[in-house]
């Protein structure tokens, strides 16, 4: 570059301004995906007074079409499917986020203790391998089986397997970490195990496990959609969008509303949080931001 | 390249032993009575007890888990708490479909998603491309069954080009197999067709980008011969992998495909052994599975010494 002469210091309100503007316009994907989860999560802490009772069975508006009184029709009990659907929001967002936090707290322990203690590390990853063999729903599946169902042991059974990857994305980056001259000078000057970890290798594995969290809160919400449309998910007494899916599909010939409402809503969630978890990627890491 | 293989072939058996394990502990782990949990609410104490000697839940732990595993060893993953028929015969009678299927949508998933990736690498930052990654990122955010559905409601309702439901066996001719298997393929295949473009793309622009592909265009190589034979083979090892990865994808899709389209294989026997609590039968499934998911992922890691010379030493 030439040498140019360095313009003028603007006052710093508007310097912020552009900042910040300039910032929303390089990572696009990012605000879009924000923007639609943040009305996703008004949407669902307000679902009471949004919409009626999900619950209500009026036999006479059996399997109603979509309509000004019934904006996505009614279900076979005559309930209100829009009513289903805005409270279905709080049960994705809350699976979506506790599995999210859960596989990511426990991912992140097991991998930085595997990563660090080369001695536990053989066994644990091995059976990490296994456990990464079983598809994931159909562990779920068996969990749910054993045990009675309710939100709190669907939210475990689809932790559980999301928890191999989370491993594995940790102890690479604490291995790479490991070999780096300051851990070593950390060791050198007598500093505890404890401390290491958590000052000096903890902070760097952040940036990834982020991405890869947004990743795991997506994954989560389509599985306990996939569980609940089997069967094996969330109670069917609480309108979960994998259950009012599941009831839709006796009858989907007639009443396909049922199905496409909560199907269109579940797609839209996923691609927010994918689109979040791909531009926080391209933000932490430019070096694939520029091959993918 | 024998050593190779045979290294990799040992790698499995840890793998499979810990599958075994777990699927076998996951019973004994569960707070809980298992025995009275898969018997159901209202089953009298009789019949907790019929089911616990059935599984031999009395006897010592470990002496039940060597019988499981020499079990396993012999082919023998149990037998059904219904029916009362081994879970292999089970298997048997309903792996056509899920085979079926599984081949079906991997080759359309290949054999659509390899293209598009090339085109979108090769013709990057255009409209194509845009439309490429587009999909890329839709594909992975719409479940199976919403795929499925929209898929049903517009070929088979409106258009009825295809047969709504169901499945033809081979046995009638495969031409009825072809059309019943088109809609499911195409539905499971999104999310992978989306996971194999993407990563094609990206590898692709990679070897685009190097140096012997700009001598093969500067010696006038024709630029089908330099995608094809030049960048694709070296782009292959991640497309490969992927395909692999993928294929976890494709076992958990399959069930969901199944319920969608109602087609009597694997995953509609998984779904009725949930509803009936047949827990023989969801083990015995886990296990063929995760072995599915190994002996592919085993395939593949034989697959690129075909695109990597260097690896067979």
């Amino acid at each position: 570059m030439a040498i140019v002469a360095e313009p003028l210091p603007a006052p710093a309100s508007t310097r912020q301004q552009s900042g910040t503007m300039r910032w929303v316009r390089r990572h696009k994907t990012i605000v879009v995906g924000l923007v639609i989860l943040a009305a996703l999560f008004i949407v669902a802490v307000a679902a009471p007074w949004l919409a009626g009772d999900p619950l209500q069975f009026e036999p006479t508006n059996r399997l109603k079409k979509p309509s000004g009184e019934f904006w996505f029709g009614t279900d076979q009990f005559g309930r209100d499917v829009y009513s289903r659907v805005v409270h279905g929001a709080r049960i994705s967002l809350i699976v979506g986020l506790c599995v999210a936090a859960l596989a990511t707290f426990l991912g992140l322990v097991i991998g930085v203790l595997c990563g660090y203690y080369r001695r536990i590390d053989g066994i644990v990853m091995r059976f990490m391998d296994g456990m990464m063999s079983i598809p994931a729903i159909l562990l779920a599946i068996a969990l749910i089986t054993l045990m009675k169902a309710s939100l709190f042991i669907v939210i475990v059974a689809i932790t559980i397997p999301e928890i191999p990857r989370v491993v594995r994305l940790v102890r690479s980056v604490v291995l790479s970490v490991r070999a780096r001259p300051f851990i070593d000078a950390a060791i050198a000057s007598g500093t505890r195990n404890s401390v290491i970890m958590i000052r000096h290798i903890l902070p760097n594995t952040a940036a990834p496990l982020i991405v890869q969290a947004t990743y795991v809160c997506a994954s989560a919400i389509l599985t306990e959609a996939g569980l609940s449309f089997l069967g094996a998910g969330t109670p069917p007494e609480i309108p979960s969008w994998g259950n009012v899916i599941s009831l839709g599909r006796t009858f989907f010939q007639i009443a396909p509303w049922i199905i496409f409402f909560p199907g269109l809503c579940l797609a839209i969630t996923v691609l927010a949080i994918n689109l979040v978890g791909d531009g926080l990627r391209d933000m932490l890491d430019p070096r694939i931001a520029r091959r993918m | 390249m024998t050593t190779y293989i045979l290294r990799r072939l040992l790698a499995t058996i840890p793998v499979m032993a810990v599958v075994a394990l777990f699927v076998f502990f996951l019973l004994h782990l569960t707070p809980g009575d298992p025995a009275a949990v898969i018997a159901g609410d209202d089953a009298s104490p009789a019949e907790v007890d019929g089911i616990r000697r059935k599984l031999g839940l009395d006897r010592p732990i470990w002496e039940q888990f060597g019988l499981y595993v020499w079990n396993l060893l012999r082919g023998d993953l149990g037998t059904s708490i219904f029916s009362n028929l081994p879970v292999m015969t089970l298997v048997k009678q309903r792996l056509e479909p899920s085979l079926v299927l599984a081949v079906a949508t991997l080759t359309v998933a290949v054999v659509l998603a390899i293209p598009m990736g090339v085109l979108a690498a090769w013709k990057a930052r255009s409209a194509i491309d845009r439309v490429v990654m587009g999909f890329s990122v839709l594909g992975f955010a719409v479940p199976v069954f919403l795929v499925g559905y929209l898929l049903i409601y517009v070929f088979a309702i409106q258009l009825r080009w295809l047969p709504v439901q169901g499945y033809q066996p081979l046995a009638n001719g495969i031409g009825g197999t072809l059309r019943s298997i088109t809609l499911p393929a195409l539905a499971l295949g999104m999310t992978y067709m989306a996971l194999i473009a993407r990563i094609t793309r990206a590898s692709m622009l990679e070897v685009l980008s190097e140096d012997y592909i700009r001598t093969a265009r500067a010696k006038g190589v024709a630029t089908s011969s330099v995608l094809l034979r030049h960048a694709l083979k070296n782009a292959a090892v991640p497309i490969v992998t992927v395909i692999g990865i993928g294929f976890a994808l494709l076992i958990s899709g399959v069930v969901i495909t199944e319920t969608v389209f109602n087609i009597p294989g694997l995953g509609r026997l998984t779904v009725d052994a949930i509803l009936k609590r047949d827990y023989p039968i969801i083990q015995g499934l886990i296990i063929l599975f995760a072995a599915s998911k190994v002996l592919v992922n085993l395939l593949i890691d034989i697959s690129y010494t075909l695109f990597d010379p260097r690896i067979r030493q």
